[in-house]
């Protein structure tokens, strides 16, 4: 399996609490993407280490795993930031403009779509359709949605951050 | 106080939305505000609770007061105490709150006088927005899960599937086969245990029916499923819903939880011997698994890729099981068909399409949200009359449907019928729900590429055409976008297209081309205008288009210079103001900040403006002509 090198994290780090998730679990190959997920919920992210654990849990390839890490986009397999910013690229969000705003927050993050800000706060995505369709264009940052979104109301979702950003 | 009229009312009931759309609008803080107001003034006869969707999300966050109907719009945590001092307690209710029409700009203060809602024939949607999803009790008591006391007491699976076919219902996912014949083959395919799927993996850009659907009366879906399961014989239920949709996933479990409580679900159901159990499963964000083998490989554990059929899952499906996969509206209207027989539901509809189908209805349009209408119905009544037409005054250009698997109509199909066969025969599809309106300003190459781009960046890769083909054609596109296109691209296009859907495995590859075929087939002269004149018809695609100031108009106030994100606008107090067009990135600031009064922005294609190449001053205008 790849190893990352920003994935720092080993078996010993990874242990204790995918013990504790397996215990949740039976052992059963359907139970693969659950697992995934909930240790993408455990660590933010999939750690080279934890997906070791999770195939021999399973009792199945290590390159199955990664397998089917890979193949479904909500699986990252590098470390997220704090905060995850979802752009809406739905065809409502697209025809009200959705370009303008991922634009705005690329340059106002200084990263791009898919790309995590150096300081591990925020990782920058774009998201198929999140179903707000009416509040188009929108954005979700973690759980929040924020709909109608204009370039000059990404200034006021990302607070501090955006000023930091401008007064460099 | 207690003499005037308010007293003798009968207990009030403020019903706040609670789904995705207005939560975002922040609906969980004005449900505790009212809670407060109320407290806080002491008032007795008044009780505030949430509902799920309503569907006008356009107009959120929405409230509804029961009895009398008075609907609120765009409600703010600020108004509540107004809308209890003045409602509730002083029965007056709050005018600035009401829906405004938008053509005749007149406040509707009543939930049932509204167009958007008047127009719609709810059956999937029925409870959608007036029962608390939350509690299983509300549901029962707008006669839920009578259907499956019915089904259990009274009938025959045999008699349940001819009910069900002799209502018309077909499948609500896109394909449109018939739901009983569906049962039927399960019912009668070899093999145990037999499996029972609803795909909730609703993935469609545009389209968030079944998301509101569970999010605001997920007992509907769960009593169509477990009146599936006892007419074809399956023992176990997988409901698979997006991980993206948190919401709907956390009140699917808790109904879940309720309904077993009440022995709905579970082991001998009412009594009845039936057994009959649900799990939950969250996609992990695949489009293709909305694409009935990959959401079963995906729930066995593995990547969600499609397999050829035959055969069918009807034969050999989940675990190689028999196993039927339906859609979260197919489920939904069953219940209704038990309760209220199948001559009622055959009534509405077409010849061939019964029933009534529900459509995201967003884009350019007045009122966005969620409709359901009867099959049938013309696209211009959606467009126009519930929809209220399009905003700001602008033309009608295209409406969408089907999502990336559908086709782009034109205004000359406005009258189409929208029902399985008619939209089929217009080069679109029914699809499961998306409606997009675009207008003048959408560019038609733009839209076919945007689709193209979700397909190709979702193609699971296992087939070639599906692949290769979408990015070969998805290549065109972007060329043809930016002002690269050659002549004998449209034909490209067309016999790549016709390739794609002849060869590929599923549904996905085999519709990925119609956004762009129905596109060439409605709007072929957008096409040859990108490719031969280098213009972008609706000024949209940014290497066609430029933008000017306007040197007669400016008035040099500096507004645009300091909005400017690339600072490339040349300009000083009461000089006329100059962009350096190679430093442009054609963001559009400068045509939105430029005061109305001045106007002076001006966006062209292909053509170019007569500006000075440096500021030069403003010119003065004649004081006599202004005031004359």
């Amino acid at each position: 399996m790849i190893a990352l090198a920003v994935d720092s994290l080993t078996k010993a780090d990874v242990e204790d609490k995918m013990k504790a998730l397996f215990s949740r679990h039976h052992g059963e190959k359907q139970e693969l993407i659950p697992i995934l997920q909930e240790t993408q919920a455990q660590f933010r992210y999939l750690p080279a280490a934890a997906m070791k654990e999770i195939a021999r849990f399973l009792r199945m390839p290590e390159s199955t795993v990664y397998g089917v890490s890979t193949f479904y986009a909500q699986f990252k397999l590098t470390p997220l930031g704090k905060k995850i910013i979802r752009v809406c690229r739905g065809t409502a969000c697209h025809v009200r403009g959705a370009t303008k705003v991922l634009n705005e927050l690329e340059s106002r993050l200084g990263i791009k779509a898919g790309e995590t800000t150096d300081d591990l706060e925020y990782t920058l995505e774009t998201v198929a359709c999140i179903g707000a369709c009416a509040l188009a264009p929108t954005m979700t940052i973690d759980n929040v949605t924020h709909g109608k979104m204009t370039a000059k109301k990404v200034a006021e979702v990302l607070g501090d951050r955006s000023e930091a950003k401008q007064e460099k | 106080m207690t003499e005037a009229k308010p007293s003798k009312k009968n207990k009030q009931t403020i019903l706040v939305c609670q789904g995705t759309g207005c939560v975002s609008g922040k609906s969980l803080e004005i449900t505790a505000a009212l809670e407060k107001a109320v407290s806080d003034l002491k008032l007795k006869n008044v009780k505030i609770d949430f509902t799920g969707c309503h569907g006008f999300c356009e107009q959120g966050p929405v409230a509804i007061v029961e009895p009398e109907g008075i609907f609120y719009t765009h409600v703010g945590v600020d108004d509540a105490r107004e809308i209890i001092e003045s409602h509730i307690r002083d029965g007056k209710p709050v005018e600035r709150l009401f829906y405004k029409d938008p053509a005749t700009r007149e406040a509707v203060p009543k939930y049932h006088d509204i167009k958007f809602y008047s127009k719609q024939q709810r059956i999937i949607l029925r409870n959608c927005g007036h029962i608390n999803p939350e509690r299983i009790d509300d549901y029962i008591n707008t006669g839920g899960y009578q259907a499956l006391t019915k089904v259990l007491n009274e009938m025959t699976p045999e008699q349940v599937i001819g009910e069900i076919k002799r209502s018309g219902l077909r499948g609500r996912g896109g394909a449109g086969f018939s739901t009983g014949t569906k049962w039927e083959f399960l019912r009668n395919a070899a093999g145990e245990p037999k499996y029972m799927i609803c795909n909730a993996d609703e993935g469609d850009p545009g389209a968030f029916m079944d998301r509101s659907t569970m999010e605001a009366d997920p007992h509907t879906v769960i009593e169509g499923m477990i009146i599936a399961a006892y007419t074809t014989g399956a023992a176990e239920g997988y409901i698979y819903i997006r991980a993206e949709y948190p919401l709907a996933v956390k009140r699917v479990r808790l109904a879940l939880q309720q309904a077993e409580e009440r022995n709905f679900l579970g082991d001998n159901i009412l009594r009845s011997g039936f057994n009959f159990h649900i799990h939950v499963k969250e996609g992990a964000g695949a489009f293709v698994c909305g694409e009935e083998t990959a959401l079963m490989a995906s729930i066995e554990g593995k990547r969600g890729m499609p397999r050829s059929r035959p055969p069918f899952p009807a034969t050999s499906g989940l675990w190689g099981k028999p196993s039927n996969i339906n859609n979260v509206k197919s489920l939904a209207t069953v219940p209704e068909i038990i309760n209220r027989g199948a001559d009622w539901y055959a009534a509405t509809g077409t010849e061939k399409s019964k029933g009534t189908c529900v459509f995201a209805l967003t884009g350019k349009i007045a009122n966005s949200g969620l409709i359901e209408v009867p099959m049938g119905i013309a696209l211009r009544e959606i467009i126009y009359e519930i929809g209220g037409g399009i905003p700001d005054g602008k033309q009608f250009k295209a409406v969408q449907t089907g999502g990336p698997s559908g086709g782009c109509l034109p205004a000359t199909h406005l009258d189409e019928s929208v029902d399985y066969e008619s939209l089929s025969a217009a080069g679109s599809m029914m699809g499961s729900g998306g409606m997009v309106v675009m207008d003048e300003e959408t560019c038609i190459v733009d839209i076919a590429r945007y689709f193209l781009s979700f397909t190709q960046a979702e193609s699971c890769g296992k087939c070639v055409p599906c692949r290769i083909g979408t990015k070969q054609m998805l290549d065109i596109l972007e060329r043809i976008c930016r002002g690269e296109g050659e002549p004998g691209d449209i034909d490209l296009l067309v016999t790549l297209g016709t390739q794609i859907k002849a060869g590929s495995l599923c549904q996905l590859g085999q519709t990925a081309p119609n956004p762009v075929l129905t596109t060439i087939r409605y709007f072929r002269e957008e096409y040859e205008a990108h490719i031969n004149e280098k213009r972008c018809p609706a000024l949209s695609c940014v290497n066609l288009i430029n933008f000017y100031i306007d040197p007669d108009k400016c008035q040099g106030c500096g507004i645009c210079l300091r909005s400017c994100p690339t600072e490339c606008i040349a300009g000083d107090k009461r000089m006329v103001h100059v962009i350096d067009q190679d430093r442009c990135v054609k963001c559009g600031t400068c045509l939105d900040v430029c005061p109305d009064r001045f106007s002076a922005v001006t966006k062209l294609s292909a053509e170019t403006m007569d500006v000075p190449s440096e500021p030069i001053p403003v010119k003065e205008k004649p004081k006599a002509a202004a005031t004359g």
